[in-house]
C-alpha cells in the first residue's frame, strides 16, 4: 500500500508547480452555484448590461430559466430582448464586423469566460475600471491594461478617479486601529447609484452567474460524485472480502 | 448451457482459449501493487473506447462546428458532460497507469530475455497512445488544441530537405485548419484505435507465451510439480481476477474524485486556454503540451546549440525522438545476470532513482515557461536520462548482484 501511495504521489508531482498565478494581484472569491438569489440577480445584471455586446451562444435561455428557478413567462418577458424563443441559444444581435470596427475587436463570447480566465480574474476585472484620459474611451482597467471595453457599469459604480485597490488585502493597523485599504476606490470622479459595498455584491452576483454559465452542471456533478464514491467504497469492501476468501488457499 | 458451449467449442476453440489465457494461465503468486497497472490500462482503454464512441455520436469534426459541438455535448446532450469528463480524465489516467506500468517493467527487469517482444509491443502501444492523445487533443478545437498541434507539427519542419513538405503533408494545409481537424479525427477514432487494439492483443499473446515476470524476477517455470504446474504459480482466474477487482476499486475511487470534483485538475487535464475557440490570428501567451508529453517537450527545448550546420531545433527533435527510441533497445542494454532490482547492485538502484527523478522533474520543466536557469537544469536532466541507458551495459555488468532465491519470496 505504501508503494501504491508513493507511486501515485509520483504521478501527480508535476501538478505542484502549477500554483503560480498571473502578473496582477486579484481579489479572491468563492462562487456558490446553490445561491439562487445571487444567480438570479446575476442573470438580470448580465442581460441588462452585458448582453448587448457579449453573447453566451453555447447556452440556452431555457436551461438558465430552469436552473435558476425563474418562471419561463417571466424570463421571456424580462430577460430576452432579441425576440428569441426560450429554447434558443443566447446569441445577441450585434454584428461581429461592426463591433470590430467600434472596439478594435468583436466583444468575445462570455459563456466560458470564468473557466478561461478564472472567477477571481473576472470579479477583479469588473471592479478594476478607473478614469484614464489617455485612453480612447476615457477608462482603463487595472486587471486588463489598455482594455478596449468601455466602463459599462459606470452608472452603478461611478468612475474611480485613480487606480482602484484591486488585490489589496484590507488590514487593521494594530496601534491606531485604522483600517487600511478598506475601500476599493479612494476617490471618485463621478458618483454612481450604488455604494461601494452594493457594487461589490452586484459584481459578485454577476461573476457567480458567469461561473454558473461556464459550468452549469457543477452542483449536480458534485452531488452525484458523492454517491458514486460511496458506491465504489462499498464495492471495495465486497471486492476485498471476495479476494480474501479466494486467497485463503494460496500459501 | 453446457451444450451450447460444446456446440461452439466444436467449431471454435473457446474452452482452449479460456484455459490458456485465464483459468490455466499460471501467474506468479507474489505480484505486488505494481502489477495492478496492466489490467488498469485495459480498463482505461475500454473506458476510452466506450465514451469515445458516444462522444463521436454528438461531435462535429469541422473547424466551424467542433468547439460549439463540444459545448453542446457538455450542456445539451444527456449525460454528455459525464461522457466527456470520463474521456478527458481517462486520457490522463491512461498515461498515469502506463507510466507506472512501464516503471514496474524497469524495476523488475520485465523486458529481459525472453520478454523482449512484450517490451517492444508495449513500447509500440506507448507510441501509438501518444499519437492518439495528440490527435485527440486537437478535436475540441480550443486555443491550446490549435497551437499545441501547430507547434508539434512544425517540429517535422526541422528535418533537413524534406521537413517543410512533410509538415505540409501532415497538416494538409499551410496552417492547422479544418482539413487537419478532419484527418486527425479519422485517425483518432478509426485508424489508431484499430492499431492500438491489435498491439494490445500482441502484447498479451506474447506475454502468455512466455509467462509473467514477478518482483523477484525469477522463472517460476523452472520449478514445477508432478502435474507440470509451476509451484509458485496460481491460475490467473480466479485469483488475479478477484485481486484486480481491488485495484479497480481503488483506481475508480481516485479517478472519480477527479471526474466529479476536479475535471480540469487545475488546468493540467483540461488546460485553461482551451476554453477559448481556436484562433489562427491570436497566439496564447504560453503554449505547453498536456502534462504527459512535457518530459519530452522539456528535452526538446533543452537543446539550444546549432551543430554541423543544422539548427538547434532539429537536434532538439532528434533528442526527443531518441529519448523514446532508446527505450526500444532497452532489453539489449541490460547485461545484468538478474532481472529484479531487488537483486541488482546499488549502481542499478541509484541509476533507476536518478532516471525516474529526472523524468519527473523534466515533466515539470516542460509545463512551465523556460528561463535560463530552468534550461540549464533541463539540459543536465536530459543528459542523466540518456546516461541511464547508455551506461547500462557497463554498470549492470560491473556491479555485484545478490544471489537470487530458488522460489518466490512474496
Amino acid at each position: 500500500m505504501r508503494k501504491l501511495i508513493f507511486g501515485l504521489v509520483f504521478a501527480v508531482l508535476p501538478a505542484l508547480g502549477l500554483a503560480a498565478g498571473g502578473a496582477v494581484p486579484l481579489d479572491h472569491i468563492e462562487t456558490d452555484h446553490t445561491n439562487k438569489e445571487s444567480l438570479q440577480r446575476g442573470v438580470a445584471l448580465f442581460t441588462n448590461y452585458c448582453m448587448g455586446c457579449h453573447s453566451m451562444e453555447y447556452a440556452r435561455y431555457k436551461r438558465v430559466a430552469e436552473d435558476l428557478e425563474i418562471p419561463v413567462e417571466l424570463y421571456e418577458e424580462n430577460l430576452i430582448f432579441t425576440g428569441a424563443k426560450i429554447g434558443e441559444l443566447m446569441k445577441n444581435s450585434m454584428s461581429k464586423d461592426m463591433a470590430a470596427g467600434w472596439f478594435g475587436a468583436p466583444p468575445p463570447d462570455l459563456t466560458l469566460e470564468t473557466r478561461l480566465r478564472g472567477e477571481s480574474w473576472v470579479y477583479s476585472y469588473l471592479r478594476g475600471f478607473y478614469k484614464d484620459e489617455t485612453r480612447p474611451l476615457g477608462v482603463n482597467n487595472i486587471v486588463f491594461p489598455n482594455v478596449g471595453m468601455p466602463h459599462v457599469l459606470v452608472d452603478l459604480q461611478g468612475l474611480c478617479a485613480v487606480e482602484p485597490k484591486v488585490g489589496v488585502e484590507a488590514s487593521v493597523e494594530p496601534l491606531s486601529g485604522n483600517i487600511n485599504n478598506g475601500d476599493l476606490c479612494p476617490q471618485y470622479a463621478s458618483e454612481g447609484s450604488m455604494s461601494e459595498a452594493e457594487f461589490s455584491q452586484a459584481m459578485y452576483d454577476l461573476t457567480n452567474f458567469m461561473s454558473y454559465m461556464a459550468d452549469p452542471v457543477r452542483v449536480e456533478r458534485e452531488r452525484l460524485g458523492i454517491f458514486v464514491l460511496i458506491f465504489v467504497a462499498i464495492f471495495f469492501i465486497f471486492a476485498y472480502l471476495l479476494n480474501r476468501e479466494y486467497w485463503k488457499d494460496v500459501h | 448451457m453446457q451444450k451450447l458451449i460444446q456446440w461452439v467449442d466444436d467449431r471454435l476453440p473457446i474452452v482452449d482459449a479460456w484455459n490458456k489465457h485465464l483459468a490455466k494461465y499460471y501467474a506468479p503468486k507474489n505480484f505486488n501493487v505494481w502489477y495492478f497497472f496492466g489490467s488498469l490500462a485495459m480498463l482505461v482503454l475500454v473506458n476510452q473506447l466506450v465514451t469515445g464512441i458516444w462522444l463521436t455520436m454528438s461531435y462535429n469534426p469541422s473547424a466551424e462546428g467542433a468547439f460549439a459541438s463540444v459545448e453542446y455535448i457538455m450542456r445539451d446532450v444527456e449525460w454528455g458532460w459525464l461522457l466527456r469528463y470520463l474521456h478527458s480524465t481517462g486520457a490522463s489516467a491512461f498515461f498515469v497507469v502506463v507510466y507506472l506500468h512501464m516503471f514496474r517493467g524497469l524495476m523488475y527487469g520485465s523486458y529481459q530475455k525472453p520478454r523482449e517482444l512484450i517490451w517492444i509491443f508495449g513500447m509500440l502501444i506507448y507510441l501509438v497512445l501518444m499519437a492518439e492523445a495528440f490527435m485527440g487533443y486537437l478535436l475540441p478545437w480550443g486555443q491550446m488544441s490549435y497551437w499545441g498541434a501547430q507547434v508539434i507539427v512544425n517540429l517535422f519542419g526541422a528535418i533537413p530537405v524534406i521537413g517543410e513538405d512533410l509538415s505540409l503533408w501532415i497538416r494538409g494545409d499551410y496552417l492547422i485548419s479544418g482539413i487537419t481537424l478532419n484527418r486527425f479525427f479519422a485517425l483518432h477514432v478509426v485508424a489508431l484505435p484499430i492499431v492500438l487494439l491489435g498491439l494490445v492483443v500482441l502484447h498479451i499473446l506474447a506475454l502468455h507465451e512466455v509467462g509473467s515476470n514477478n518482483p523477484d524476477g525469477i522463472d517460476i517455470k523452472k520449478n514445477k510439480d508432478e502435474n507440470g504446474i509451476p509451484k509458485d504459480g496460481i491460475p490467473f482466474h480466479p485469483y488475479y481476477t478477484v485481486h484486480d477487482l481491488l485495484g479497480v476499486a481503488v483506481f475508480f475511487f481516485i479517478f472519480f474524485i477527479v471526474v466529479f470534483f476536479f475535471p480540469e485538475m487545475g488546468g493540467l487535464f483540461l488546460e485553461k486556454p482551451n476554453f477559448e475557440p481556436a484562433n489562427a490570428l491570436k497566439t496564447p501567451a504560453h503554449i505547453a503540451p498536456v502534462w504527459y508529453f512535457t518530459p519530452f517537450y522539456a528535452m526538446l527545448r533543452a537543446v539550444t546549440v546549432d551543430l554541423f550546420g543544422l539548427p538547434a531545433k532539429f537536434w532538439g527533435v532528434v533528442v526527443m525522438g531518441g529519448a523514446i527510441a532508446i527505450l526500444f533497445v532497452l532489453p539489449w542494454l541490460d547485461r545484468s545476470p538478474v532481472r529484479s532490482i531487488r537483486y541488482k547492485g546499488w549502481l542499478s538502484k541509484i541509476a533507476l532513482v536518478i532516471f525516474a527523478v529526472s523524468f519527473v522533474i523534466l515533466g515539470y520543466l516542460g509545463l512551465v515557461p523556460a528561463t535560463e536557469g530552468r534550461t540549464t537544469v533541463a539540459q543536465i536532466l536530459t543528459v542523466l536520462y540518456f546516461l541511464y541507458f547508455i551506461l547500462m551495459p557497463f554498470y549492470t555488468r560491473m556491479e555485484k548482484t545478490k544471489p537470487v532465491p530458488e522460489r518466490v519470496t512474496g
